[in-house]
């Protein structure tokens, strides 16, 4: 026998550096089934699907076992088969089973597994399932009654996305998935990127399905519809059609969704041509003076909303920028009237994205003029391919139609904002090679393109060298973020894509949405690039036009206020009070005490029990105001008490009296009325 | 307690070792009182107290200070670990003579200072006494309950102060490490252990010098080595008493365990609920770091090592390797996929020695006394000696130490007294909920790993449950799934889901619900968790139900199909009815119930609702005529 062989059910499998058992039994061509395998995360072996029996192992769960030369395994034997079987069934009986009203039917890989190991007979009574959607965010549901405890979930936002919002907690049959306290998504640190829905084996985390709602606009003759659809879509929009090349299935899509009732198809790529000519133009500029550097890119709202609430002393370091979706929608809000002779109010655009981060996005109050949202909804690439199923569409036999002008016009630069390193690159041609079309050629810039979670390139900007980032996955960006507080990193630009390859990963990219599916929309929008007549986005005749028409040059007033943004620090409720003692005196000292967890550990409650019966005791309470609130983020002193803006540390109860005879009661110009005198006073 | 002097070389240690020893086990009196959890619970504090006093008002000399040259004379009066015979405790041992007294009460202090501090004379009252014959033993040697066993282990608990380190150190404590670090490498010192064939004590029954030769052969500028007593077994107490009886025996294990691998730190994982075994071991490490034996420059060497306590919260599975390994690092206790095994990658995944708690204590006495001397006792493949903590239908319940290979019959009849209320022998379920049961056919068996894994049952941590005649085995099976259904972690489904499905047929069972293929459905899914569980608690969580399945076959179809219970334990299958005949109609039975299910007017014969009776048995145990019939 060769000695860097593994025999699989008989046959020699060569090792060539296979981390697991498993790897190589699937490069054998067994398709061993696994819920909570994922190359890219760490091994958890719950599933018990994997085992297999290794002689002179006995049962072994392979995705845990390295392989060894000379090992010699069984994939599927009696008790192998037992054990799948019996895990489905255990699985299956512990699970709604609402499967034809699932919106994972047919996707599902416990339903796909259990019918494929002809599991056919449940012997186990099903507990009672009561349905506890959580709805709370506007781009996931989460429906623990699906949930299998697989962990993938877990591990992906963790592992890949830095975050934890989701972990176990219960034990035994009790265990649940939960966020923290179990409060609802939103009102947790998730940022809604959508990768826990990629890697949910069952129905229990699913994109927030809004078809319903798109087509009850698309019913309204008073709308006019107008669709925008992101650069990723096209990646992937046609594999469930069969359709893989991006430039074809955009061709088909925009057919289809003319077919569905949009009035109008236009490309995203043309926002993001515009965001490429202001975020470059702030970019230049922000080089000039050196001020607020690096620049961080403001495309990803997933990374926007994770930098609001982990690293809130940076957010003047991201770019002002809307994203594409936002600049189209104010864009498209302002001037698509006029341009296509509507009423304002009768226009609806809609965005059809790769997302699940983009309903979040829409929903954000500064992107909403007097009350309307410049983008009425937000469909995932999911979400279409639905809509489409449902009209019944062969969308594989669809004529390719060409976008609406103005806004179909795109660059190449445009196309490849949907994949990593696509919004730098887009970036550098503007910095580097202006709009001299000669330099169309040498447009290429290899560094920053591909699916490492971070990539590092220098190029000469106006005789300067600058150091460029590129970073996927909120834990690389928060890796890289850690090194530039640090001072270890002195980049002056990164772009920051949430999840892993871009947006062509998107949280509501279609199934399966995994690494090698990544790879295959990555080429695809490369080749969409490659055959552009632009791919330098400031040579978009049409941003040209936009900028001559409405908007007056890159990053003017008219651009910023329109195109531009601001953020806010998310990271504590400071703002948020509870009034305990209302003053309404115009002399009144404004007492804030913190009752957040750190604070409330060290006696805050009581400090503030103890300070308000003093304040009635001594008679001056009316002109007190005193608030509770959340958080000073001064934990290692507390508790923290504020006073007329200033903070006080370590104020534990049996410290209120100093503060009141020397703080507050100077200030209320208080003499205590039994007060022993000094001798000689 | 005078302060400790640092012992900065062997010869110092040597000294002390003479001094300590020269006072402990002189011929001046030595009162030990038993303070193990058992003989504490049974008042052994107010004993004490009462002694103290009594001596005191008698103004006996007494030492205050093992070391103090002006009491070398005088009697001592400390309180030790367990002893063991927790059944009759409070325990009191007078030495030199030994003499054992049980069930002490404080109001006995007065007689025991005057009769035997003051007159050497025993008394006879307060001697165990044979529970067949009647017959007193004096001294402790002479009980059968302690003539049978061999303690190694033990053999301190119960005798020495385990607050005091220079009673272990008179004991020759501390010599193994002292000879360790300047007589032998780490390959001669793991060469030993190997060579005594000592296995991992905790269950498992790894070869402890194997676990060490491979951790010390990985590379790794860190490693660490754990001490396991997470002991979570019901009716299982055989570390915690190690621990409160004698812990520097345990940090002199766990010091060499960090010579051997080359480690300088250490965490004893211990739970919470073991309060005295936490207490106790803290101020044995504060002890032993003020002496020098542990901390910063052992014994004036280069060599360091330093024990932290980490205690867990009382979750059973974070007595397995891993998931204890993730409770110190702060993560939720579940278990992870091995390998990488902890002497790979364990703690904070650096290589990592766990030894359980007794594992650990018998490592001083096989480098003081040699390989050659361990493996005298027990058999060729199980060495050494075992502590079980043996409970229930026993006369003897309490804490014993045999060789490995002792039979079964030996430890119930011979160590154990038998079966109390003379009734027969049922059953035994050896190794706690991970256990197996053994029946009357084990009688002969040896009780080592081998023998026991080859009838499907464990030596497991060292729970000997002793059950008789009237215990149902369904019901058994049901008792220690609802144990592991209720400790799985929820992480691997097999385990997860699948303890829980075996604890609902159980439950249906002897409920009286069963059908004929709840049986088969129950062995398969305990055959597929046992094979293809994440970690030992789902391997194991099934053997209640395969091994009751395998020798009580009969038991479960009596439920199933004639629908009774043959022990008359299952309520379901119960029917209580009164014998006219026997009735006197007292009424007495009928207020009794708590549910108002019997009618019948006074002096007629009464009669039970089927309808009503909720079968509490409040009825049979009221009337004193036995008309209540139980069929």
């Amino acid at each position: 026998m060769n000695s860097n062989h593994v025999t699989v059910d008989g046959v020699q499998v060569e090792l060539n550096g296979e981390r697991n058992v498993l790897e190589l039994v699937r490069k054998a061509g067994i398709d061993l089934p696994t819920f909570c395998y994922h190359s890219e995360l760490s091994i958890y072996g719950a599933c018990r699907m994997c085992v297999c029996e290794i002689e002179g192992k006995g049962l072994q769960a392979t995705c845990s076992l390295p392989p060894e030369p000379g090992m010699v395994l069984r994939t599927t034997t009696e008790k192998t088969l037992r054990i799948r079987r019996m895990a489905l069934e255990l699985l299956l009986s512990n699970h709604c089973g609402d499967c034809p009203t699932c919106s994972k039917n047919g996707q599902c890989r416990l339903q796909t597994l259990a019918q494929q190991l002809g599991v056919r007979e449940i012997r186990f009574p099903k507990p009672e399932f009561t349905h506890e959607l959580d709805e709370s965010t506007p781009s996931l549901v989460r429906d623990p009654g699906k949930c299998i405890l697989c962990g993938d979930c877990v591990r992906m936002c963790r592992e890949v996305q830095g975050l934890g919002v989701l972990d176990f907690s219960g034990r035994g049959w009790d265990v649940t998935v939960n966020a923290a306290f179990g409060k609802p998504m939103a009102e947790v640190e998730c940022v809604q990127c959508g990768q826990c829905v990629s890697t949910c084996p069952t129905g229990a985390l699913t994109v927030k399905n809004e078809t319903n709602r798109a087509w009850e606009l698309l019913y309204d003759t008073g709308k006019t519809v107008v669709a925008q659809v992101a650069p990723a879509v096209r990646a992937a929009v046609g594999e469930t059609f069969g359709v893989l090349d991006g430039e074809v299935a955009m061709g088909k899509l925009a057919a289809a969704l003319r077919r569905l009732g949009f009035n109008k198809v236009y490309d995203t790529s043309f926002a993001a041509d515009l965001t490429t000519v202001e975020e470059g133009t702030e970019f230049l500029k922000r080089l000039a003076t050196g001020e607020r550097l690096p620049q961080f890119t403001s495309c990803c709202p997933a990374w926007v909303k994770y930098a609001e609430q982990s690293f809130p002393d940076y957010l003047d370091n991201l770019s002002t920028c809307r994203s594409p979706q936002q600049m189209f929608g104010a864009l498209a809000k302002k001037h698509l009237p006029d341009e296509l002779g509507v009423a304002s109010e009768a226009l609806v655009v809609v965005s059809i994205m790769p997302c699940t981060a983009k309903k979040f996005e829409a929903a954000r109050p500064e992107f909403a003029t007097e009350g309307t949202p410049d983008v009425d909804l937000v469909l995932t690439t999911q979400e279409i391919i639905r809509m489409i199923e449902q009209a019944g569409i062969r969308f594989a036999d669809l004529a390719p139609e060409a976008l609406d002008m103005p806004f179909g016009m795109k660059t190449g630069a445009g196309v490849i904002f949907g994949a990593t390193g696509g919004v730098a690159e887009a970036v550098l041609r503007l910095a580097t090679l202006g709009s001299d079309p000669k330099n169309r050629n040498s447009i290429d810039f290899h560094d920053v393109r591909g699916m490492d979670g971070l990539k590092e390139a220098q190029v000469t900007v106006n005789d300067r060298v600058v150091k460029l980032a590129v970073v996927n996955g909120l834990e690389n960006a928060r890796q890289l973020m850690e090194r530039v507080k640090s001072g270890d990193s002195d980049y002056d630009i990164v772009e920051v894509m949430s999840c892993r390859g871009g947006c062509i990963g998107g949280g509501g990219q279609p199934l399966p949405n995994d690494m090698a599916a990544r790879e295959r929309r990555r080429k695809a929008l490369y080749d969409c690039d490659r055959v552009q007549a632009f791919r330098n986005a400031a040579d978009n005749p049409f941003v040209q036009e936009a900028y001559r028409k409405w908007l007056d040059e890159p990053n003017s007033h008219t651009a910023h206020e329109l195109l531009h943004t601001s953020y806010s620090h998310r990271r504590r409720r400071a703002n948020e009070t509870i009034g305990v003692n209302e003053s309404h005196d115009p002399n009144m000292v404004a007492v804030k005490v913190c009752v957040g967890t750190g604070c409330y550990l060290k006696g805050s409650y009581d400090t503030l029990h103890r300070l308000m019966d003093q304040a009635d005791r001594l008679g001056y309470s009316d002109r007190l105001d005193v608030r509770a609130t959340f958080c000073f983020e001064n934990c290692g002193g507390g508790p923290s008490v504020e006073i007329d803006g200033e903070l006080y540390s370590h104020v534990t109860p049996d410290a209120v009296n100093r503060l009141r005879e020397e703080v507050i009661e100077p200030k209320l110009g208080y003499t205590p009325l039994v007060k022993e005198k000094a001798p000689n006073a | 307690m005078t302060t400790l002097t640092p012992i900065l070389h062997p010869e110092a240690l040597d000294t002390l070792r003479e001094q300590a020893s020269a006072v402990l086990d002189s011929d001046a009196l030595r009162v030990v009182v038993c303070g193990g959890t058992g003989c504490n619970s049974n008042g052994s504090g107010a004993v004490y107290e009462a002694l103290l006093a009594a001596v005191e008002e008698r103004d006996l000399p007494l030492r205050v200070d093992l070391l103090d040259e002006a009491e070398m004379d005088a009697l001592s009066l400390t309180f030790s670990g367990c002893s063991g015979f927790c059944e009759v405790g409070p325990i009191v041992r007078i030495l030199p003579e030994d003499y054992f007294y049980v069930r002490v009460k404080p109001a006995d202090a007065a007689e025991i200072v005057e009769k035997t501090l003051m007159g050497n004379e025993p008394i006879q009252r307060l001697m165990y006494k044979d529970r067949h014959s009647g017959e007193p033993y004096a001294r402790r040697g002479d009980i059968p309950f302690y003539r049978h066993q061999v303690n190694i282990t033990l053999d301190d608990c119960g005798l020495i102060d385990p607050a005091d380190i220079r009673q272990y150190i008179a004991h020759s404590g501390y010599k193994a490490l002292a000879d360790s670090l300047f007589n032998q490498t780490p390959e001669t010192v793991i060469d030993e252990v190997t060579k005594s064939g000592l296995r991992g004590r905790g269950g498992g029954g790894f070869p402890t010098g194997v676990k060490w030769n491979i951790t010390h052969k990985v590379r790794g500028e860190k490693k660490y080595v754990v001490c396991n007593a997470d002991e979570g077994d019901p009716g299982a107490f055989m570390d915690r008493s190690v621990l409160e009886g004698n812990p520097h025996a345990v940090l002199e294990g766990m010091v060499l365990a960090g010579y051997a691998i080359g480690a300088d730190e250490g965490y004893v994982y211990v739970r919470a609920e073991y309060p005295l075994a936490v207490r106790r071991i803290r101020h044995a490490i504060q002890q032993a770091e003020e002496v020098h034996l542990l901390g910063d420059g052992i014994l004036g060497t280069a060599f360091s090592f330093h024990i932290k306590i980490k205690e867990g919260a009382g979750a059973f599975v974070c007595g397995e390797e891993t998931a204890l390994i993730a409770s110190i690092e702060g993560q939720r206790g579940m278990p992870r996929p091995k390998p990488p095994f902890p002497a790979q990658g364990g703690l904070w995944g650096r290589p990592t020695v766990v030894n359980n708690v007794e594992t650990l204590a018998n490592i001083p006495k096989i480098l003081r006394n040699g390989a050659e001397w361990y493996r005298s006792f027990g058999n060729e493949k199980s060495a050494g000696t075992k502590v079980f903590a043996i409970t229930g239908d026993i006369v003897n319940t309490g804490l014993i130490e045999v060789p490995m290979g002792t039979t079964l019959g030996d430890v119930v009849y011979k160590v154990g007294g038998g079966i109390r209320g003379g009734k027969q022998l049922k059953t035994v379920q050896i190794g706690g909920p991970s256990g197996g049961c053994l029946t009357t056919q084990h009688l002969d068996l040896p009780l080592d790993y081998d023998s026991l894994r080859s009838v499907g049952a464990m030596v497991g941590s060292g729970g000997l449950v002793v059950m008789d005649e009237d215990t149902c085995m369904v019901e058994v099976a049901r008792f220690f799934m609802t144990f592991t259904q209720s400790e799985s972690c929820g992480k691997c489904v097999l385990c997860r889901e699948g303890t829980k499905r075996m604890l609902e047929i159980l439950e249906k069972i002897v409920a009286g619900n069963g059908k004929v293929e709840d049986i088969s459905t129950l062995e398969e899914l305990a055959e597929t968790v046992r094979d293809g569980s994440l970690c030992g608690l789902g391997k194991t969580a099934p053997n209640p139900v395969l091994s009751t399945l395998k020798h009580f076959r009969d038991e479960y179809l009596a439920h199933v199909v004639d629908k009774r219970c043959p022990a008359g334990q299952c309520a379901a299958f119960l029917n209580y009815s009164i014998d006219a005949a026997k009735c006197k109609g007292c009424r007495l039975c009928g207020k009794k119930c708590p549910v108002d299910a019997i009618t019948g007017s006074v002096k007629e014969p009464h009669l039970i609702d089927q309808e009503k009776c909720i079968k509490c048995g409040a009825c049979f145990d009221a009337c004193r005529l036995n008309a209540v019939l139980v069929g």
